[in-house]
């Protein structure tokens, strides 16, 4: 199944990319499993995940635990700590 | 007793009218005791900084404002909600955000604008990015622990 992985500030500009649909692989069944396989993709990958604890992610637009499950997600955003308002 | 507050939230590059909004919230009812707003504007930090550009993500900007905002709406007795949010490049001096709250009495109007922007700063997906006045490259702004902490505090104590 095909995944849409979307990047913001400095980890869009990190990647190099605003978004990507990607297949992922068996055995990537968490948030954490995802930015573990990410990272390992390349340099900009590496640069942007470096600290992955600091990675606020949303599943179908809704804030996740890194621990939170991926199976079904169409949508998946990886981000840097909001600064709004 | 009149039915559910159905909260007005919008993410839009255009600036807004501060007292358009209030009307928007007041005009034809006498039941509201008082309206408090907050304006969030960029500053110049001091005159280094010619701009802050706003990255949001569309859809979710929308929506987690709205979920803060009927988080507000079941907790206060409120009789109107408003958040605006901008996004693009905003110039120092300009307004970023606004909240208006509408109660019959002060203490709940104030606490659920307070309530909102507290979560709005660590919930909702948007990013500052700064422009400098010299012409050299800014950085994106970071997240403040007080802001996250300033958001805790809103949290049932145990």
């Amino acid at each position: 199944m095909t995944t849409r992985l979307i990047y913001f500030a400095w980890v869009r500009e990190r990647i190099g990319l605003p978004e990507e649909d990607v297949d992922l692989p068996a055995g990537i069944e968490t948030v954490a499993d995802l930015l573990r396989w990410l990272k390992s993709r390349g340099e900009g990958y590496e640069q942007a995940l470096q600290y992955p604890d600091v990675i606020r992610v949303a599943i179908n637009q809704e804030h996740v635990e890194h621990r939170e499950k991926i199976s079904g997600a169409r949508e998946i955003a990886l981000f840097p700590p909001m600064t709004g308002g | 007793m009149t039915g559910a507050v159905v909260p007005v939230v919008r993410i839009q590059s255009q600036d807004f009218d501060v007292a358009a909004e209030i009307a928007r919230l007041t005009q034809g009812r006498a039941d509201i005791g008082a309206v408090v707003t907050f304006s969030g504007l960029c500053r110049d930090e001091q005159g280094t900084l010619s701009a802050l550009e706003l990255e949001h993500y569309p859809g979710m900007a929308e929506a987690e404002i709205s979920r803060i905002a009927a988080e507000a709406v079941q907790r206060w007795p409120l009789q109107g909600l408003t958040a605006i949010h901008r996004h693009g490049k905003i110039a120092p001096g300009d307004n970023i955000v606004l909240v208006v709250a509408a109660s019959a009495h002060r203490q709940a109007a104030f606490e659920a604008a307070n309530f909102l922007m507290d979560y709005l700063k660590s919930r909702a997906p948007f990013w500052k990015k700064e422009h400098r006045a010299d012409g050299s490259e800014g950085g994106w702004v970071e997240a403040k622990e007080a802001d996250a902490s300033a958001a805790q505090r809103w949290k049932p104590s145990e």
